[in-house]
């Protein structure tokens, strides 16, 4: 995977979906490596799996009876601001929120990744919480951040701002907090 | 209470009847006491919780039925502003995280860093990274028995944790130029090399914290008072620890040997000899002694270190990522210009995104990345030991006395600055 080039030398058109979904399964979709049925890439050195929203849960599972047992994290990624993204194998379509879920076996020791997309009309997921009860405070944290809503997590609410909070400030639209300062008008910081 | 060979019952997995208090502030505020059935909150600033943790505790007489860690109360923005800080600015950042053991914030950012870039640290940077660490760990270890004898009542213990650790320190800032919050663990390689007569100071501070620990056994290991308070107090199963993603000695003192320098290593941890510590009960009493026998190995281990270091760079001579030493900017303009742009612009890291971990005295602490090709964090995800740890909480509180709770709080060792991130 080049990933310094820029996006318009990348041969897959990642951040507009129309060109990715009819001319990125041409020839890259069979070339794609797979597993558990959901294309997979090395991402520097380290293993990849890009589940959608279906199949997310069953991939989980069949790795869990593979030796995947222990779920290390959740965390979401809002990928609003990004000029492009080149590392999306062929077939996946980028949407705005991503799901990432770092699974671990113990023996052998090795970890896979999970980097499910959510699109913003509709961010829902399914919650991991039956398979690795361990995920409660990590998907709380992803809801309370990015807004990315659990289906049937026991206790979907916020967890690190107050409960009547308003907006995910991991979000990308969510402005840096900031001191009002005396003298204004300097750029903000990106 | 007695130590019995049974392992506790995984409750886990039931998603109905669990330990876990699930109730929002607004419900909780409702609640009528009943039945001597009532809710307590713990904290937060109760001297016990560590720091800002508040524990929702539902109680009946004295006895702990369900309880809830309810966090967020120093929530410090920290993966936001490091979205808007340059990578050489980073280690800054999340250096402050993990106030206990901040070399290993630094460490896990600094490692994503260069696995995006695909460089190499020299020799001497890895070992020196290798060094400061465990010097990290055995002071975090200190201020675990300085804190958990203070909840326990041992107050001289207390006394002595902070005494120990304060030349920890010390010695830190010798090396470092600052007792906390380093920034000195940066993406490639580390910001100064050893000062001299290291290895004299070292072994020193090693010479004299070993016998220092024996003195903890005869005060603490052997004390009936304390044992009765720890042994069989907070204990969970391994299943429980692995259903719940808890990593460290939390894990280890279950009997599950899970260490990340060992099994899945970084730095130079292959070419070092050491023992995995584990507990076998899962208790109180098991965490405490695996912590203790930590800081036994980190000497072994650093007594290598001071054998085995390499001379060389402690940095890699890479000018996209190194600013040039001082004396070079008095004489030569490219140099002027290097280091101008790198500490004004940051240096560019490829496009990727890559999840990096490293053992922390606390557990796994990873650090992930997502670059989009420019010189700040498209995204900077931490996942902290705390955070997670925190959830076996309600588990081990089950049917225990507030009193145990306290010393469940200390045994689990949470720092707030990493849960809160």
């Amino acid at each position: 995977m080049t990933d310094d080039s820029s996006p318009d030398e990348a041969p897959e058109g990642p951040d507009a979906p129309p060109p990715d979904a009819v001319g990125g399964s041409a020839e890259g979709g069979e070339d794609q490596p797979t597993r558990h049925g959901v294309p997979v890439v090395e991402s520097p050195g380290q293993t990849v799996l890009h589940p959608d929203r279906e199949s997310y849960i069953g991939v989980v599972e069949a790795l869990r009876d593979e030796g995947f047992t222990v779920c290390v994290d959740v965390c979401g990624v809002d990928y609003l601001h990004h000029p492009g993204r080149a590392d999306l194998p062929a077939g996946v379509i980028g949407e705005r929120f991503e799901v990432v879920v770092g699974l671990i076996c113990h023996d052998p020791p090795q970890r896979v990744r999970l980097r499910v997309q959510v699109p913003a009309e509709d961010p829902t997921i399914a919650s991991l919480f039956d398979i690795h009860p361990g995920t409660e405070a990590l998907e709380r944290e992803t809801y309370d951040m990015f807004g990315i809503v659990f289906d049937a997590h026991p206790d979907m609410t916020r967890i690190l701002m107050p409960e009547d909070w308003e907006g995910h400030p991991l979000r990308k639209d969510f402005s840096v907090g900031a001191v009002p300062v005396q003298f204004k008008g300097a750029p903000p910081p990106r | 209470m007695a130590v019995t060979d049974e392992t506790p019952r995984s409750r886990v997995r039931d998603r109905d009847d669990s330990p876990v208090l699930r109730l929002s502030e607004a419900a909780a505020q409702e609640f009528v006491p009943s039945d001597g059935r009532m809710i307590m909150n713990m904290g937060p600033q109760h001297p016990s919780t560590h720091g800002v943790l508040r524990l929702m505790l539902e109680l009946e007489g004295e006895t702990v039925l369900r309880s809830k860690p309810v966090i967020g109360y120093l929530h410090t923005g920290m993966e936001k502003t490091g979205e808007t800080l340059s990578y050489i600015q980073g280690a800054t950042n999340v250096t402050r995280m993990d106030y206990a053991s901040p070399l290993f914030n630094e460490l896990a950012f600094s490692l994503a860093t260069e696995a995006l870039l695909g460089i190499e640290v020299p020799p001497r940077a890895v070992w020196i990274r290798m060094l400061l660490t465990e010097l990290n760990r055995m002071t975090s270890h200190l201020l675990f028995q300085a804190t958990n004898g203070m909840d326990l009542g041992a107050v001289s213990m207390m006394i002595y944790g902070w005494r120990e650790r304060e030349p920890g320190l010390q010695l830190l800032e010798r090396i470092t130029g600052l007792r906390m919050n380093h920034n000195f663990i940066r993406p490639g390689g580390v910001a100064a090399d050893l000062p001299d007569g290291w290895e004299d100071d070292v072994a020193a501070y090693l010479d004299a914290v070993e016998p220092r620990l024996d003195e903890y056994d005869v005060l603490l290991t052997g004390q009936p008072i304390y044992r009765e308070r720890l042994q069989g107090v907070g204990a969970i199963s391994a299943e429980d620890c692995l259903a719940l993603g808890v990593t460290g000695p939390i894990l280890r003192s279950t009997g599950y040997a899970w260490d990340l320098r060992r099994d899945m290593p970084y730095l130079a941890y292959p070419e070092l000899d050491f023992d995995v510590i584990v507990g076998s009960y899962g208790d109180c009493f098991d965490r405490y002694a695996i912590r203790l026998n930590e800081i036994r190995e980190s000497i072994h281990i650093i007594r290598q270190i001071i054998e085995a270091m390499p001379s060389g760079d402690y940095r890699i001579q890479d000018k996209k990522v190194t600013p040039p030493p001082r004396a070079r900017i008095d004489e030569s303009m490219e140099a002027l210009i290097h280091h101008f742009k790198i500490f004004t612009e940051g240096f560019k890291v490829p496009a990727g995104e890559v999840y990096v971990a490293v053992e922390s005295p606390r557990g796994e602490l990873g650090c992930y990345i997502v670059s989009d090709g420019t010189s700040k964090p498209y995204r900077m995800h931490i996942r902290g030991p705390s955070f997670v740890n925190l959830q076996t909480l309600p588990h081990m509180m089950e049917n225990a006395l507030v009193a145990d709770a306290v010393a469940i709080i200390s045994s689990v060792d949470p720092i707030m600055g990493e849960v809160d991130r």
